[in-house]
């Protein structure tokens, strides 16, 4: 039943995708909505700007150096989360007495 | 961890091609300005070649970067990053302006040392990450296998 249902649901989202599909713009089109905001901006004055010969990295690490930051927050935060995951508290020289617990070693 | 995989060959292989990784590791986070490559990518291939001494000599390794080691670096990567952040604030920029860093150069040499700071901080970061995450797992493999 719900099954059904959900094959039902899907096909008319799936027109809608579609549907929008068609009207995006064709691949390297320099007039489309997303190239013409910043990116000129940045292919005209990103050597000029940031002395960096790599556009890629005139982008990444100087005009959007805030997203770059928020990936290496990522990874970190990954890296302490296996670490608290994995490890006991004891490894980590953390030992807390657990309430209701006798001898803490 | 306490045991890995050694023969003289592999320990062999290992001495010739860790030195070469470290070159690389360098060669990727400077040229990364000109280039694919970058901070990451370093730091990647930093952390693949802790993780080849790890592998081939278990617990022998030196006492370069224990896993509290790591640990200290995963937490200077992102501190280097936002304290050249920060310090770009304290002198009148934006958060990562690196342009209102304080060196005496002209402002696109700035920008440029900005970005080989920050990229050197992702490094670091993306190292001791990556090497604590592998020091966790190996460690938790070897100590179910001793409590059993």
């Amino acid at each position: 039943m719900i099954g059904r249902l959900a094959v039902v649901l899907m096909i008319p989202a799936l027109l809608v995708l579609v549907r929008a599909a068609v009207e995006l713009p064709p691949v390297g089109d320099a007039s489309a909505a997303p190239f013409a905001h910043v990116a000129p901006y940045y292919i005209e004055r990103g050597h000029a700007e940031t002395g960096a010969s790599n556009l890629v990295t005139a982008v990444l690490a100087d005009y959007r150096g805030y997203d770059t930051f928020g990936e290496l927050t990522v990874i970190f935060t990954a890296g302490v989360a296996c670490l608290l995951i994995l490890r006991s508290w004891d490894d980590l020289g953390m030992n807390r007495p657990h309430p209701g617990d006798e001898d803490p070693r | 961890m306490s045991h890995g995989f050694g023969s003289p060959v592999v320990d062999v292989a290992c001495r010739l091609l860790v030195p070469f990784m470290w070159l690389f590791a360098g060669y990727v986070l400077v040229h990364g300005h000109e280039s694919p490559g970058g901070g990451f990518q370093a730091g990647v291939i930093l952390a693949a070649s802790f993780i080849l001494i790890r592998l081939v000599r278990g617990g022998d390794t030196p006492e370069i970067l224990t896993t509290e080691g790591a640990l200290t670096l995963a937490c200077l990567g992102p501190l280097l990053y936002g304290g050249i952040g920060m310090t770009a604030m304290l002198f009148g920029g934006n958060f990562l302006d690196y342009g209102a860093l304080p060196l005496p150069l002209e402002t696109v040499e700035v920008r440029v040392v900005g970005t080989l700071g920050i990229e050197v901080g992702v490094t670091v970061g993306v190292t001791g990450v990556l090497l604590l995450i592998y020091d966790t797992l190996a460690d938790w493999g070897s100590r179910e296998e001793t409590d059993r």
